[in-house]
């Protein structure tokens, strides 16, 4: 076995359990439940991130740490909670796909990810390179988590999910993005959340509910 | 093989079956605390055992000799499983002679009797729970050795005791594919040893029963093996587990003071983990037989992952 | 007297047909038959010792002066098809042993005539095997196939045995042909057929493709890998018990054994994604197969679809050991094929077993629905209890044969890691998890199969006259018992006789490491290791040592009373769990894979029934489509079909002009 320093080992750590949330996510019904982990999917991102502050010694980057700390940590799931408490969705039904399924299209999908970044990582020469291929499945998963489930707000955790593995991508593989870009993502992602919340509200008084399924009916008649 | 080693062999055995019970009843107390019950005495197991001992069995009229063979083999199969896994010591002789593999073997072909015995009789509950008995294995077993190999891919082993020694002497490091391991391997214990959410050991309504529903028509003596034999199960778990996951603390030569230490490490260990497992039970609801394969099948594909990841991340 | 092996084997299978022609002197007598079928017996123990002994011996080769001029019989025996021999000899011992007490005169094939098609096919079969030209082998292998169709349609006389022997006629044939087109690929223009001459071309990469997957798809057909599996659960439940065993337990295993053959032998080289593709589909056939067999309510189904997992399982294992081969690993690629050697092996004894004990049954009860038996083991002890053994082996436990066979393969998987393509590298936990749940699955399949026929009350009031089976039938079940219990506890023997094969087909041994006669140990004991011998020994002794305690200290009586009913004194034995319901949680989680069609009975009926049929996939998939479109282009032809002569002569002389413009 290669001695491998701590701080590589601790980020290989935190990207397992990036994926392991991911999935987790993947696999939960309940839309409560489904906050919580994004929040620490959340939190585990910023303890990745100050590790890598302090293993490459770069300062700028515990701001950053402290910032996803701060945003998905805090202001996100506070948001999100409020979100399901006004509007009474506790509960997640049935997604598209039963949840097994959905879990081997995932494995499917990290393997995929992986052969992917392979020769990405191949170039990079971090010493951590190995987990740019967890960052991208966890954004696929994500991906996926969206597009299985019926319901507006897990699709709406599925999409910071998905912000989250690019962060993370990000921190790992590359040591970190411009603060200014980080800036301008914490940022629109904040907003986004908020637009879609107002949205949700609208789409409640519209549909008397949350299921995806009433936007269905938004399209052209064919014919006449 | 030495003399010693042959010792520590028996000494394993025996402290597996004398402390299969106190583990079981240290579970029950830990439980009746966290619902604020008050607890029964931690020795009520052994005192069971004695009391279906000294009664005389009632065998139904056309139970066939699989029937009455069954306890025994169901018991006989966990104490060799109990010699296998390295509780206390990893120079057990024994231990060459099964690997992991054959392990989870072992465990199958216990419950596949204990599951043709629940069809002996043919009463609609002992039937049920075979179905569910063995429905629930096929998710859990392979679930079981995708953990154990995850271990082997670190290890380089199979067998049990190599996999410990490489565990505890390794230097400090993280691997996150344990991780992974470890949710599955809870899992997988928590079903396949009747827990719950997937059976309720203390259920008395037929409908929601696994096993319990199996050893329905068993009584006196058989059903004191069954029983023990369904502690030991847990407690072979448990000690999987440990090895697995905090191998610290286990004899790896012919050391008598470390097998000391080794018990000491053991009882503290065990105490720790069924107090954890109180908790989830206290934590958690009986899923419907349905949900069960979600519950299993994400066990599954979380150890599946786990051999991914340690593919994937070469720890 | 002749000494070399192949002369020997080559008289054996020469009286096997004798015996056979002896049986049509007198074609109604139940003696004659009841002599004959033991001397077969004896030819077939001779066989399995001759190959036994070749095993270990160079190759050798001869060319008979038979067949068309020019054409002459090459013949060769080697490692490879000695250890075929010695599996078609010692299962066919035993099903000959069991068929002599088991074929009776009725309304089907008379005896001697079923006497002397079972004959010519165990007698073909060893011919396949010791073919050397592709002449010689396709001559063998429809010998076998119609051999084998005959006796599957021994009972004509009813319409859905007939429909089953055609569609495993059909499906062969396509078989053959794809087995013919691969040859003609093999001998690479040259137009030699001969064995030898394939060796020594190197065909070029895409040509070697092209060769690999019509044998997969030719052999495929004959072993009933998913697609062409279709065959096995209409045939095998239309045959009679021992041709079932004989067909699932060795047939099968000729298919196996010509993939191997073109693969490893006539191939010079192979390419490492067949490995990956077949690994995929043997993955798929196994999952696919043990599915189905856990939905069957058919006693003989539910044993065909359980012998397609196993073929399954050995074309993953075949898969495998390309991946290691091509990669020069030798000594995994041994592993891998030593697993699929012994899997085949183990497969043609406990599979053979359950087949016989259904047979048992069949006569016994007259009853092949799982819905009308139960309770047998009271009725029938000897049957029983052998066919416990054949259960617990083909569940894949320990100490019986079935285990040993997973646990190389797994041994095996474990290593493909060390692959260089990340590719595969990544989907072999997958691979491995399939594996593992097949086999899973399978114990769950033996525990409805045994429990459902075997214990429990009797579901039907007839089942009360049941009879135990008769002293031939008795000893043929006997001896593939043991050989279960045998293979599974002298694991290190077989693989001694195994290796020969390897060191041929992958030159290495795959019993090396720490192996001894009571340590399985192929990679070194630190690595991994498997005692059967000490493992059954300690269960059995834990068990012996537990009740001598039980019954020293608590010398505790037994009291026999009534089942506990509940308090609902009104069940009856139908009223037990059913096949169907055995299979319903299966039928549940796997959803996807089966058609379900239920018959739910309306609110208003007086007589409510309720049925259910799951049933396959690839019929509406593939076979409907493909019969759909043979039957529009028949009818496209059908248009020049118009009754009159001179229409007809008019289509000649049409031709004819024709024919001599294009000529001349």
């Amino acid at each position: 076995m290669i001695a491998i320093p701590l701080s590589s080992q601790l980020i290989n750590l935190f990207a397992a359990v990036l994926l392991l949330l991911a999935f987790a996510m993947l696999a939960q019904r309940r839309v409560v439940s489904l906050i919580d982990l994004f929040a620490a999917q959340g939190l585990v991102l910023a303890l990745s991130t100050a590790v890598v502050a302090w293993s490459t010694n770069q300062p700028h980057l515990y701001e950053s740490a402290g910032l996803t700390l701060l945003l998905k940590v805090i202001v996100l799931p506070w948001l999100l909670y409020r979100l399901v408490k006004k509007l009474d969705v506790r509960w997640e039904f049935e997604g598209l796909i039963n949840i097994p399924t959905t879990m081997l299209i995932g494995i499917v999908l990290v393997v995929f990810s992986f052969n992917l970044a392979l020769p990405i990582s191949q170039l990079a020469s971090t010493v951590t390179r190995s987990t740019l291929g967890i960052a991208m499945a966890s954004v696929m998963l994500s991906f996926l988590m969206m597009i299985t489930r019926r319901k507006a707000i897990p699709q709406v955790i599925g999409f910071l999910a998905m912000e989250n593995g690019l962060f993370f991508a990000a921190t790992s593989a590359t040591y970190g993005m411009p603060m200014v870009v980080e800036l301008g993502i914490a940022l629109d992602v904040l907003v986004g959340m908020l637009i879609l919340g107002v949205f949700f509200f609208q789409i409640r008084e519209q549909f008397d509910s949350l299921d995806l399924k009433h936007l269905e009916t938004l399209k052209e008649e064919p014919g006449e | 093989m030495t003399l010693t080693g042959l010792l520590f062999q028996m000494l394993q055995i025996v402290v597996a079956l004398a402390l299969a019970p106190l583990l079981i009843g240290w579970v029950n107390q830990c439980r009746a605390w966290l619902s604020n019950r008050s607890a029964p005495p931690l020795t009520l197991p052994y005192r069971t055992i004695r009391k279906l001992f000294t009664k005389d069995a009632v065998v139904a009229d056309n139970a066939s000799p699989i029937f009455r063979i069954t306890p025994y083999i169901v018991f006989g199969a966990m104490c060799c499983a109990a010699a296998i896994v390295p509780s206390l010591a990893t120079a057990l002789p024994f231990a060459r002679a099964a690997d992991a593999i054959a392990l989870v073997g072992l465990f199958a072909l216990a419950r596949v009797f204990i599951a043709l015995a629940a069809m002996d009789i043919g009463t609609s509950f002992g039937s049920l729970g075979a179905r569910r008995e063995m429905f629930i294995g096929f998710l859990a077993e392979p679930a079981l050795l995708m953990v154990l190999f995850t271990a082997s891919l670190i290890s380089g082993s199979t067998s049990l005791a190599t996999i410990v020694d490489a565990f505890a002497h390794r230097e400090l490091g993280i691997y996150p594919s344990l991780a992974f391991a470890g949710v599955a391997f809870t899992m997988v214990s928590l079903a396949e040893n009747a827990r719950i959410p997937i059976d309720n050991p203390a259920t008395h309504l037929e409908l929601t029963m696994i096993h319990e529903a199996m050893v329905l028509e068993y009584s006196a003596r058989h059903l004191a093996l069954l029983e023990w034999a369904s502690w030991l199960k847990l407690f072979n778990y448990s000690c999987i587990g440990l090895a697995l996951f905090v191998p610290f603390g286990i004899a790896s030569g012919d050391d008598w003071t470390a097998l000391a230490t080794a018990a000491l490490a053991l009882v503290a260990k065990l105490a720790v983990g069924g107090a954890l497992l109180a908790l989830i039970e206290t934590l958690s609801a009986k899923l419907r037989i349905f949900r069960a394969p979600e519950f299993l099948g994400t066990a599954f594909m979380l150890a599946v992952l786990a051999m991914l990841v340690n593919l994937l991340l070469g720890s | 007297m002749p000494t070399s092996p192949l002369a020997l084997i080559g008289i054996a299978a020469t009286a096997w047909l004798a015996i056979g022609a002896a049986g049509l002197i007198r074609p109604r007598s139940l003696r004659a038959v009841r002599t004959l079928f033991p001397l077969g017996a004896v030819v077939a123990v001779a066989i399995a010792v001759i190959a036994c002994v070749a095993l270990a011996l160079p190759p050798e080769s001869t060319v008979l002066s038979l067949g068309l001029p020019d054409l002459p019989f090459h013949l060769r025996v080697d490692p490879l098809s000695a250890f075929f021999l010695v599996l078609l000899g010692s299962a066919s011992a035993a099903i000959s042993l069991f068929s002599a007490g088991y074929f009776r005169s009725g309304s089907g094939t008379a005896p001697g005539l079923i006497c002397f098609q079972y004959h010519a096919f165990v007698a073909a079969m060893a011919l396949v095997l010791i073919a050397d030209d592709a002449y010689v082998f396709m001559v063998a292998w429809e010998t076998m196939a119609l051999a084998s169709y005959f006796l599957v349609t021994t009972d004509h006389r009813i319409p859905q045995i007939r429909r089953a022997g055609f569609l495993y006629l059909l499906i062969a044939h396509v078989g053959a042909i794809a087995i013919l087109l691969c040859f003609g690929v093999l001998q690479g223009g040259h137009g030699d057929y001969t064995f030898a001459a394939m060796r020594a071309i190197a065909l070029p990469g895409w040509w070697g493709s092209a060769a690999f997957f019509l044998a997969l798809m030719g052999f495929g057909a004959k072993a009933g890998l998913l697609p062409l599996h279709i065959w096995l659960p209409e045939a095998h439940p239309a045959a009679p018990s021992p041709v079932s065993a004989l067909m699932s337990g060795v047939m099968l295993k000729t298919a196996i054994y010509g993939l191997l053959r073109v693969t490893f032998d006539l191939l010079g080289a192979q390419l490492w994604w067949w490995g990956a593709i077949a690994l995929a589909l043997g993955l798929l056939s196994a999952l696919f197969g043990v599915i189905f067999a856990a939905a069957q309510t058919d006693m003989k189904r539910l044993l065909a679809y359980s012998s397609i997992e196993n073929i399954g399982i050995l074309v993953a294992a075949l898969g495998l050991a390309i991946l290691f081969k091509t990669n020069a690993k030798p000594l995994l690629a041994a592993i891998a094929l030593a697993a699929l050697l012994y899997h085949a092996l183990n497969h043609a004894m406990f599979k053979s077993l359950l087949f016989l004990a259904t047979g048992s049954v069949l006569h016994a009860t007259k009853e092949r629905s799982l819905g009308k038996l139960g309770g047998l083991i009271h009725r029938m002890p000897w049957v029983a209890w052998l066919a416990l053994a054949g259960t617990l082996a083909s569940a894949g436990l320990p100490p019986l044969n079935g285990f040993v066979s997973e646990w190389l393969l797994l041994q095996a998987f474990l290593f493909t890691p060390t692959l260089p393509q990340s590719f595969i590298n990544m989907l072999v936990p997958l691979a491995a998890a399939a594996l593992v749940l097949a086999v899973a699955l399978a114990g769950y399949v033996m525990v409805k199969f045994y429990g459902v026929i075997f214990l429990g009350r009797p579901r039907e009031p007839s089942l009360a006259y049941a009879h135990d089976a008769g002293r031939f039938e008795r000893a043929g079940l006997v001896a593939l018992a043991a050989a279960c219990v045998l293979l599974g506890i002298f694991p290190a023997t077989v693989l001694g006789a195994i290796d020969h094969v390897t060191a041929q087909l992958v030159g290495s041994a795959a019993s090396g490491g720490d192996t001894s006669w009571l340590l399985l140990a192929p990679l070194g004991a630190e690595r991994s290791s498997y005692s059967p011998l000490i493992v059954l020994g300690a269960i059995v002794g834990a068990v012996l040592i537990t009740i001598q305690l039980v019954h020293r200290m608590w010398h505790g009586r037994v009291r026999r009373a009534p089942a506990w009913d509940c308090g609902f004194p009104l069940q009856t034995p139908r009223m037990q769990d059913t096949a169907e319901g055995f299979g319903q949680p299966i039928r549940q989680v796997f959803e996807p894979f089966f058609r379900i069609e239920r018959h739910l009975p309306s609110p208003f009926d007086a007589k409510p029934r309720y049925s259910m049929n799951a049933s396959d996939h690839w019929w509406q998939w593939l076979y409907l489509p493909i019969a759909r479109a043979a039957e529009a282009v028949a009818r496209l032809f059908g248009l020049i079909q118009r009754g009159r002569i001179s229409v007809y002569l008019t289509y000649s002389f049409v031709t004819l002009l024709a024919l001599l413009l294009f000529v001349l």
